[in-house]
C-alpha cells in the first residue's frame, strides 16, 4: 500500500469523489492487452473471449460494463484509448503537461499522462476539469487554463470546423476503414469538414516511442530491489540479493522492457537509438504543429484491429506493431480523445488528435459528432 | 627524481546551510537525529514521487560557480546517472552532465612557487545518496544498515583541471575553496561528511590512479604523499602504473587498489526526464551582487588599509569570522596590535583545540585588549584569558577574577619587593658586589610571588631603587 495519495487521487476526494478500488493492468502499464498481469487478464465485456486491451484494460471493462460511470487510466503510448477502443467507452490521453503525474508509478515519464475514461463526454469532462491543472509537485505540468465547458460551447457555435486526415495512414481492416469513413461523413453532415494532410514521417513514431519508453522505463524500475519495499528473497550479497529480486518479481515483459531500454542507453549505442530516436521525435512534433495549424483536428482509428482473443499475440513485435497509430501522439505531447464509433457488435474506435491544451475542443467535436 | 606530478581534484561540497534538501521539503538538519526520519517518499525514491527543484539550491550553486570565475551555461540540465548501490534508492542519482551550472573556472592558491592558478573544469549539482553504517568495521560487519536522511542532500561536485604539482598544493587548493564557500555562507566545513574528496595522481606521461572519497584535507595530502612513493617506486623498478580506483585508508596512511579502471564505466546518463531544463542567466547579475568580498581581496585591502603584513592578513583572511571580528575590534584598537593578537594567540588557541570562533565574541577581544592597554593585565595574564575562556566557557572577568590576573597595584608591589629583599639577602648583597644576574633573580621572585600579576619592569625599578635606598 502506498503512504500518499496521488495529486489526482487527492484532488477528486476533495472534489467529493468516491474512490471505489484499483483496476486491473498490464504490469508497469507494459502491454497492449492486459494480459500482462499478475492476476491475469481483464476480459472484454462484449465478448469473453477477447481481451480488454491495454495497459488500463480494467479501467475500461468497468466503464463500458456499466459498472462504474467513469475511470483513471494511464496513457503511455495508447494505455487509456487501445482499451477504451476495444471495449466501446470514451478514453481521453491528456496533453503532456496538463495533468499531475504525481503518485503514478512511472514507466516512461516523458511520454505519460494520466487521464479519465468514461460512456459520456460530460462525465469525462467533469472528471478531467477536475483533475488537470498546474501541481508544485510535478515540474512537467503547466499552469494552463482549461476552460472546458466555454470551449466545449465556442466550438458547438462555430461554423467551420476542419478535420484532417493523415494521407500516411495504411488501414490494413477493411471494417476499420469502413468505420472511419461513416464516421467522418457523420462528422460533415454537422458541418465538420475534412481534408487529407500528411505526416511524412509518422511511421518512424513506433521504433522511436519504444526505445525512448524502454530507456525511461529501464532507469525507473531500478528502484524496484527489495531493499525498501516489496518483494524480498533470502539476503546475500547486495547485488545477488536485488538480481534475484528482480529476476523473481519482474514479468517477462517488464524484463524483456528493461533490458532493451539498458542496451538503447548504453555508451557506444544511445547515438544510434536513444539520441537518435529524441531527434525522431522533435521531427514528428514538429509535423504535427505544422499540420494542427491546418486543421482543428486530426482524425485517425484508434487502434489497427479489434480486439484480439485472449492469447492471439505469441510475440511482443505483433503486439508493439497494434500501436501505430496511438504512440505518435505521445510522442508529440498531443491531447487524443478516443470515441467508441457507433457500430454493431465489438466495438471500434476513433480518435481525435489536437493541440496542446485543445482537450475542451476536441469534447466539442465530439459532441458535434453526436457523441453526448 | 624530478618527473612532474600532476594531482587533479573531485570535490564533493554539501550544500549543507540549506534549510531542506535538494529535491524535497525535508529538513537537512539531520545529523543528530535518529536514523530515517527526515526522509519522505520523494528523497526515498518511493514509486510515484516526483522531485522538485530546490530554488535556493541552484541560487547557491550559481554563486558558487561565478565566485569560481566559472562560465554560466545559458540552458542547464538535470541528467539521470544510473547504477546500482544499497545507498541510492533510486539505483539512479539526479546529477548533471551535460550543461553543468558552470564551466571553465579558475581559484588562485599559493603554490609551492608563489602564487598560481588552478583551473576548475565544471561545478554542477547532484543529490547525495544515503549513508551505509556498518556494526563495528567494514569488514567484520555482518550486515550493513543504510540511513537515508543524507539521501537527497544538495551536493555541488567541483572538478579542477590536474593544475596541482604537490601534495600541499593540493591542501593549500582545498584550503582555499573551503575558505571561498563559507564566505559565501553555503557551506559549513565542520560538519560531518561537509566535503568529500577524490584525488587523480599521475606522474607526467604515466597512467593516472583515482584515490576516492577522503574526508580531510589531511587526508589528500597524505593520499597523495603515499601515491607518489608508491608510483615513483613502481616505475623505478621499471613497472608501469595502471590505471585504477584506490582507497585510501586513514588508519595507515596508505591507499589500496580497489578496482581496475581500464575503461571507463557506463552510467547511461539520460536527461531527467520529470525536470525540464531551465536558464539561470537572467539570475547571474542578481546572484553576483550577493557575493561577498573574498578572501583574496580581503587579504589586500587589510594590507592597504591596516597597514599590516601580508603574512598577517592572510591569516585574519582565510577564515571569514576571524576578518570579521579582526575588522570590529579593530575599529576600537589599534589595528596592528589587534591583528597580532587574533592572528598569532586567538586563532592558534583556537585551532590547537579544534574550535570554531563561535565561542568568542568580539566583545571578549576588546575586555581583553582594553585591560591590557590600560596595563591591568600583563600579556602573559591576556593569553591565560584567552585559553581559560576556551576551555571552561567563562566570560574574560571570571576568568581575571577567579585567577587573580589583574596586576599588582604600586603599594601591593612595594610590599612584595620589601619581603623578596628581606628574604633574599644573599642576592641583595651580590647585586651590590656587582652581579648583575642577582637583579634577574630578584625580579623572578617577585613574579612568583605575585603569581604572574607584577609587571616585570616596574618590579626592576622598584628593586633597583629599594637597594638604592637601602645602601
Amino acid at each position: 500500500m502506498p503512504p500518499f495519495d496521488a495529486t489526482v487521487v487527492e484532488r477528486l476526494k476533495n472534489a467529493g469523489a468516491i474512490i471505489v478500488g484499483k483496476t486491473n493492468m498490464d504490469e508497469f502499464g507494459m502491454g497492449t492487452t492486459c494480459e500482462y498481469s499478475f492476476i491475469g487478464p481483464t476480459k472484454n465485456p462484449h465478448d469473453l473471449t477477447r481481451v480488454a486491451g491495454g495497459s488500463s484494460g480494467g479501467s475500461a471493462a468497468t466503464v463500458a460494463s456499466g459498472e462504474l460511470p467513469i475511470s483513471l487510466g494511464s496513457d503511455t503510448g495508447g494505455s487509456i484509448r487501445c482499451p477504451a477502443s476495444f471495449c466501446g467507452c470514451i478514453g481521453l490521453k491528456p496533453t503532456y503537461g496538463a495533468v499531475s503525474r504525481y503518485g503514478l508509478v512511472a514507466y516512461a515519464n516523458s511520454l505519460e499522462q494520466i487521464g479519465p475514461l468514461s460512456n459520456t463526454i460530460s462525465d469525462l469532462a467533469l472528471v478531467f476539469d477536475v483533475i488537470a491543472g498546474w501541481d508544485r509537485r510535478d515540474s512537467t505540468t503547466v499552469n494552463v487554463q482549461m476552460n472546458i465547458k466555454e470551449r466545449i460551447e465556442n466550438v458547438m457555435e462555430r461554423r467551420k470546423i476542419t478535420l484532417g486526415i493523415p494521407k500516411e495512414l495504411s488501414i490494413p481492416d477493411d471494417r476499420i476503414q469502413k468505420t472511419l469513413w461513416s464516421v467522418i461523413h457523420s462528422f460533415e453532415e454537422s458541418g465538420v469538414d475534412y481534408r487529407e494532410v500528411s505526416l511524412p514521417h509518422i511511421d518512424y513514431s513506433l521504433p522511436s516511442y519504444y526505445i525512448i519508453a524502454m530507456s525511461e522505463a529501464s532507469s525507473n524500475l531500478a528502484r524496484f530491489d527489495g531493499m525498501r519495499y516489496g518483494l524480498r528473497t533470502e539476503d546475500t550479497v547486495w547485488y545477488e540479493t536485488f538480481s534475484s529480486v528482480r529476476g523473481m518479481g519482474f514479468g517477462e515483459e517488464v524484463k524483456r522492457r528493461i533490458v532493451l531500454g539498458t542496451f538503447a542507453l548504453s555508451k557506444g549505442y544511445q547515438d544510434r537509438y536513444y539520441l537518435k530516436a529524441l531527434k525522431v521525435r522533435t521531427v514528428v512534433k514538429m509535423e504535427f504543429e505544422r499540420v494542427l495549424n491546418e486543421v482543428d483536428a486530426i482524425i485517425t482509428p484508434t487502434m489497427p484491429c479489434q480486439a484480439f482473443k485472449i492469447g492471439e499475440i505469441k510475440d511482443p513485435l505483433t503486439m508493439y506493431l497494434a500501436d501505430v497509430f496511438t504512440v505518435p501522439v505521445n510522442l508529440a505531447g498531443l491531447p487524443s480523445l478516443s470515441l467508441p464509433a457507433p457500430v454493431r457488435g465489438l466495438p471500434i474506435g476513433v480518435q481525435l488528435i489536437g493541440r496542446p491544451f485543445s482537450e475542451g475542443e476536441l469534447m466539442g467535436i465530439a459532441m458535434r459528432g453526436g457523441w453526448q | 627524481m624530478n618527473e612532474n606530478v600532476k594531482i587533479g581534484l573531485e570535490i564533493h561540497v554539501q550544500l549543507n546551510k540549506l534549510k531542506s534538501k535538494m529535491f524535497c521539503g525535508c529538513s537537512t538538519d539531520y545529523h543528530d537525529a535518529p536514523p530515517n526520519t527526515h526522509v519522505c517518499p520523494v528523497c526515498l525514491g518511493l514509486p510515484g514521487s516526483l522531485p522538485t527543484i530546490n530554488k535556493k539550491a541552484v541560487e547557491y550553486a550559481l554563486k558558487v560557480a561565478l565566485a569560481l570565475n566559472c562560465e554560466v551555461e545559458t540552458r542547464t540540465h538535470f541528467y539521470r546517472k544510473n547504477y546500482f548501490y544499497p545507498d541510492l534508492p533510486k539505483n539512479f542519482q539526479i546529477s548533471q552532465y551535460d550543461f553543468p551550472i558552470g564551466s571553465n573556472g579558475y581559484v588562485e592558491i599559493e603554490g609551492d612557487n608563489g602564487a598560481k592558478v588552478v583551473r576548475i573544469k565544471r561545478v554542477h549539482m547532484e543529490e547525495d545518496p544515503g549513508r551505509l553504517v556498518h556494526i563495528g568495521t567494514i569488514d567484520r560487519s555482518r550486515y550493513t544498515l543504510v540511513d537515508y536522511n543524507r539521501s537527497g542532500m544538495a551536493l555541488l561536485e567541483i572538478v579542477t583541471e590536474p593544475d596541482m604539482g604537490s601534495p600541499k598544493e593540493a591542501r593549500s587548493f582545498l584550503a582555499k575553496l573551503r575558505s571561498i564557500l563559507e564566505y559565501l555562507d553555503v557551506f559549513d566545513g565542520d560538519k560531518e561528511g561537509a566535503m568529500r574528496i577524490d584525488a587523480n595522481i599521475s606522474i607526467e606521461g604515466n597512467e593516472r590512479a583515482e584515490v576516492k572519497n577522503i574526508s580531510s584535507h589531511k587526508g589528500v595530502e597524505k593520499a597523495l604523499q603515499y601515491e607518489i612513493i608508491r608510483q615513483r617506486n613502481i616505475l623505478r623498478r621499471g613497472g608501469r602504473i595502471v590505471r585504477e580506483t584506490r582507497h585510501f585508508d586513514e588508519e595507515r596512511n596508505i591507499t589500496i587498489s580497489m578496482r581496475l579502471k581500464e575503461e571507463e564505466e557506463d552510467y547511461r546518463y539520460f536527461p531527467e526526464p520529470d525536470l525540464p531544463p531551465f536558464s539561470v542567466v537572467d539570475w547571474v547579475p542578481v546572484i553576483r551582487e550577493t557575493i561577498p568580498e573574498l578572501p583574496d581581496e580581503k587579504r589586500d585591502r587589510f594590507i592597504s588599509q591596516y597597514g599590516i603584513s601580508e603574512a598577517l592578513a592572510k591569516a585574519l583572511t582565510s577564515d571569514h569570522k576571524i576578518a570579521d571580528l579582526f575588522e570590529d575590534v579593530a575599529s576600537e584598537f589599534e589595528p596592528k596590535l589587534v591583528a597580532g593578537w587574533v592572528a598569532d594567540v586567538l586563532k592558534g588557541e583556537l585551532n590547537y583545540r579544534g574550535l570554531s570562533l563561535d565561542v568568542f565574541p568580539p566583545s571578549y577581544m576588546k575586555e581583553i585588549l582594553k585591560m591590557l592597554v590600560s596595563d591591568e593585565i600583563t600579556d602573559r595574564g591576556a593569553v591565560i584569558v584567552i585559553r581559560k575562556v576556551l576551555d571552561e566557557g567563562l566570560t574574560p572577568q571570571e576568568v581575571i577574577e577567579r585567577e587573580g590576573l589583574r596586576k599588582a597595584g604600586e603599594s601591593e608591589l612595594e610590599t612584595v619587593v620589601r619581603d623578596v629583599l628581606k628574604n633574599n639577602t644573599k642576592a641583595v648583597e651580590d647585586y651590590r658586589a656587582g652581579k648583575k644576574e642577582a637583579l634577574n633573580f630578584l625580579v623572578g621572585q617577585v613574579i612568583r610571588n605575585t603569581k604572574g600579576r607584577a609587571d616585570p619592569k616596574l618590579a626592576r625599578k622598584m628593586i633597583e631603587e629599594m637597594i638604592e635606598n637601602l645602601a
